[in-house]
């Protein structure tokens, strides 16, 4: 079965085709970063402009490059939520749409499934069960997969994502937008043990996280400071070794509570080579083995939501004639894919 | 030649298939119902007519003004289904669906769009009907009601929600010039439809990607 996977939910616009036998095919990304670089994050209406521009071109340059037309297609997987409405209904429209129009099944994926299974479009692809901490600008979660659509959220960040966190600690240190990598590159000159950031929320049980702390104890070091560019490179390595810390103690929680052996990380901080040092080091300790996507797809992409919706299409799930699209929906709303 | 229209910018929702002249239209007023109406609308329309997709000459769609969302799902929907089945699109103004509105249910022939924008404005065109179609007189803009451009002459007919919203700045604006209203008209499929026909026969058909929505109002967002 040969899918053609649609992202909209933010600022980029990802298209994949994956085939059930052959694998991954093809797959392109139009990331809108330039366009609400000046504002300093994203800006909802500008997203979904662009994607309405953007995502029609990229699906005909896609089948184009990979020798492909849209009769080789069995169906369409669209991201229908969560994230940006206005955004998520480009992608709905134009993929419950080009299905019909195609004759055709379609399905409405969930974002963060992509993103949880992201690793399986790897050559080395994780068994179920496992453990995914799954970190983004939007979401900061610890999820067990028992299987496709088999979710149980074991805790989540009760304030910032992780993602948020980066991208406003960046701001504060007058770093560019997105936050993550320009706050790894200017660690990199940070000195060690300078300054130390707390692990919120890791002196009481629980798999919870909060980075709203971290962005305030940033704005107090940094302002208690010389705010040269050593004390910003100094500040930038603490609070990247306290995320990390963090999210290594929480996942040492959460593989004893449930007594895995598998940890998967996924989502756009699961790029932070410092966070995926941390849990190489703790999966060694606990004899577990630590998997993520290559970098472009830790990012959101086509690929996961080609690779995500083909799962369900292939079960018999797809969606009826309509073209709904969810600001929010619980990740354990899920059916599974059995 | 075969016109399947759709039209969601306002709290309206309509499509519209032109058979050999004939037009046959589905129509509900669905505050945010688009995304659940239109493709059934579509759908009921084709079926109904015997006819496939890729048996249609052209799509067309209302390009907006109008609400964002809405007119962003009446785009990539025409979009999809033109990518699916190789066709070309006509985007038609929705103001001057408004107007070919008016002059099909009242016979209005020089016509004062106005369709509420929020934010203080209104959407605004200037149409007159030349045989039995709308034709835009100047540009469309978005602006106040009571800066709404000058028009020339008497005999003015107003339509749109423009002349609920801001009835008394547009009656003071435009004094005797005006004679008649419909405040209550809203965009229709079948209107879109009618002046997709003239379009497409005068070569202003595009590809899937090119049909793109008319917002007028661009300065969404202010810089931090």
């Amino acid at each position: 079965m040969r899918i053609l996977g649609i992202e909209s939910s933010c600022d980029e616009t990802g298209i994949a085709i994956y085939d059930s036998e052959r694998g991954l095919e093809a797959h392109t990304l139009y990331s809108q970063i330039e366009l609400h670089l000046e504002y300093g994050g994203v800006v909802p209406e500008l997203a979904s402009r662009d994607h309405v521009r953007k995502t029609v071109p990229l699906i005909k340059q896609l089948l184009a490059e990979s020798g492909l037309t849209l009769a080789d297609l069995d169906g369409i997987a669209y991201t229908a939520g969560p994230g940006l409405i206005g955004a998520l209904l480009v992608g709905a429209g134009i993929g419950r749409s080009l299905a019909w129009s195609l004759g055709i099944p379609a399905v409405a994926v969930h974002h963060m499934e992509g993103h949880l299974l992201a690793p399986m479009l790897e050559a080395e692809a994780p068994a179920f069960p496992f453990v995914a901490l799954l970190a983004s600008g939007g979401h900061t979660m610890l999820v067990q997969v028992e299987g496709i659509g088999q979710y149980q959220l074991l805790g989540e960040t009760v304030d910032d994502a992780a993602g948020e966190a980066f991208d406003k600690t960046a701001k504060l240190l007058g770093l560019g937008y997105p936050g993550g990598p320009a706050i790894a590159k200017i660690a990199e000159q940070g000195t060690p043990g300078r300054f130390r950031f707390p692990r919120p929320m890791t002196n009481r049980p629980g798999l919870e996280f909060s980075f709203s702390g971290l962005k305030t104890f940033a704005v107090n070091t940094l302002a208690e400071s010389a705010g040269d560019d050593q004390s910003k490179a100094d500040i930038a390595l603490a609070f990247e070794v306290a995320v990390a810390e963090t999210m290594a103690i929480k996942c040492r929680r959460a593989l004893e509570q449930t007594g895995l052996k598998r940890l998967v990380l996924a989502g756009g901080v699961s790029a932070n080579r410092r966070l995926r040092q941390r849990l190489a080091v703790l999966a060694a300790e606990r004899g577990a083995k630590l998997y993520y996507p290559r970098a472009e797809f830790c990012t959101d992409n086509g690929a996961m939501i080609a690779y995500a919706g083909c799962a369900r299409l292939m079960a018999g799930q797809s969606e009826g004639l309509v073209i709904q699209a969810r600001a929010r929906w619980p990740l354990e709303q899920l059916s599974a894919v059995t | 030649m075969n016109i399947l229209a759709i039209e969601t910018s306002t709290e309206a929702c309509s499509a519209a298939l032109l058979v050999n002249g004939e037009i046959k239209e589905r129509f509900e007023t669905a505050p945010r119902g688009h995304g659940d109406l239109i493709l059934q609308m579509v759908d009921g329309l084709l079926a109904d007519a015997g006819l496939k997709p890729q048996q249609l000459s052209v799509i067309a769609f209302g390009r907006g003004p109008g609400a964002f969302t809405g007119v962003r799902i009446a785009t990539s929907v025409v979009q999809g289904i033109a990518l699916g089945a190789g066709l070309p699109v006509v985007a038609v103004s929705t103001l001057a669906a408004l107007a070919q509105g008016g002059y099909r249910q009242h016979q209005y022939p020089m016509m004062l769009c106005a369709m509420d924008a929020r934010m203080a404005e209104i959407y605004w065109g200037t149409y007159r009907i030349e045989s039995g179609l709308a034709v835009v007189q100047g540009q469309e803009c978005v602006c106040p009601a009571a800066s709404a451009p000058a028009v020339s002459g008497d005999g003015w007919q107003g339509i749109g929600s423009g002349w609920n919203v801001y009835g008394e700045q547009l009656a003071e604006h435009y004094g005797a010039q005006v004679s008649l209203c419909d405040p209550a008209a809203l965009p229709r499929a079948w209107d879109v439809a009618l002046l997709a026909e003239r379009d497409y026969r005068n070569g202003m058909a595009v590809s899937a990607e090119l049909a793109l929505p008319v917002y007028l109002r661009d300065n969404v967002v202010s810089r931090s």
